[in-house]
């Protein structure tokens, strides 16, 4: 018995290696704190499995753990492109639980809130470094796009020659810019949406399937 | 590196050499930048980071962030790198250049006043 399943053990493996092709793609989504990339990845996993991914909040870091929606299966001209979504935390270079407490927050509360952001934004860079395929970068389009954390990011992704899809959210907004996005990023396609509204959508499902299908 | 200022005497700018750099790990360089940032000086490097030594930097950094001590750094190169205009085949041999001036502080003492392809205007402030 013992070696009848070792054999179907070593065909099973063999079999996943040779299919490994087929496996879904991760791609994480990622970009500053408060760039709506939670909302994104609940669009997107409503959108097509029905489910959400996390809690979405106007505080900064309410996403402190990289989170993973399976086998998002999304249908463009009759073909299916599945893929891994993983939110990850909001990276930055800084964390002050201070600023958590103008949120009407209770030190205690502040000081665990910062800490576990900290961990999150550790685990966001590990997972860009080692575990995932391509990257969806969402940016906030009625902020400043030019910021040195946003300029790094960039610049790691590339280095690693990841797919990079550049997202303007929030063109709800009536101080969002797309062409300052473009701007400062001219080397990558940037495509507008609002993410909270489903603004523009189609064509953001159109260039996911065309970057990672 | 010397001590040469007492609590109230100013700010330690360290203006690390490309070739000082050069011969170290990559933890190595990160342990320089962070262990003078968290003395509450100013680590200008003449060279920068890799982006793999960058996201590392981010990575430590966030292990180290601790109420009422440590906030975190500000770090700010210009935000043209050279390795646009390479080839794939110079970054896979590692020829990769990551040469832009980088000046990295501790978050609550500095403050990027302006930033532009060519210029950095920072406010840096006593502890």
């Amino acid at each position: 018995m013992g070696l009848l399943t070792n054999l179907r053990d070593s065909i099973s493996r063999a079999a996943s290696t040779l299919f490994s092709e087929e496996d879904p793609k991760r791609i994480g989504i990622y970009g500053p704190p408060n760039a709506g990339k939670t909302t994104l990845a609940n669009r997107i996993a409503r959108d097509w499995t029905g489910d959400a991914v996390g809690p979405e909040s106007h505080v900064p870091h309410e996403t402190r753990r990289a989170r993973r929606k399976e086998n998002v299966e999304i249908e463009r001209d009759g073909k299916k492109v599945t893929i891994d979504i993983v939110d990850t935390p909001g990276v930055t270079t800084k964390v002050d639980y201070t600023e958590f407490l103008e949120h009407d927050m209770e030190k205690d509360d502040a000081v665990r809130r910062s800490r576990e952001a900290t961990e999150g934004v550790a685990e966001a860079m590990h997972w860009l470094r080692e575990d995932v395929d391509g990257v969806i970068y969402v940016l906030d389009s009625a902020t400043d796009p030019f910021t040195q954390v946003n300029t790094m990011l960039i610049g790691i992704i590339e280095s690693q020659d990841l797919p990079v899809l550049i997202l303007a959210n929030k063109i709800d907004l009536e101080e969002s810019s797309v062409q300052r996005i473009r701007n400062a990023y001219p080397q990558h396609e940037t495509i507008p949406l609002s993410a909270l509204e489903g603004d523009n959508m189609d064509e953001v499902y159109d260039k996911i399937a065309e970057y990672f299908g | 590196m010397a001590e040469i200022k007492g609590p109230d005497d100013g700010v330690q700018i360290d203006l690390i050499s490309g070739e000082r750099m050069d011969g170290l790990a990559s933890m190595e360089k990160i342990r320089i930048i962070l262990d003078g940032v968290r003395d509450g000086n100013i680590v200008i490097l003449e060279e920068g980071l890799s982006p793999d030594e960058e996201s590392r930097l981010i990575e430590v950094t966030m292990t180290e962030i601790s109420p009422d001590e440590f906030n975190g750094i500000e770090i700010e190169t210009y935000p043209k790198s050279e390795t646009a205009d390479q080839s794939i085949l110079d970054r896979i041999m590692g020829k990769e250049s990551t040469k832009k001036l980088t000046v990295i502080g501790p978050a609550n003492q500095i403050e990027t006043l302006h930033k532009d392809e060519t210029l950095i205007s920072a406010l840096v402030s006593r502890k």
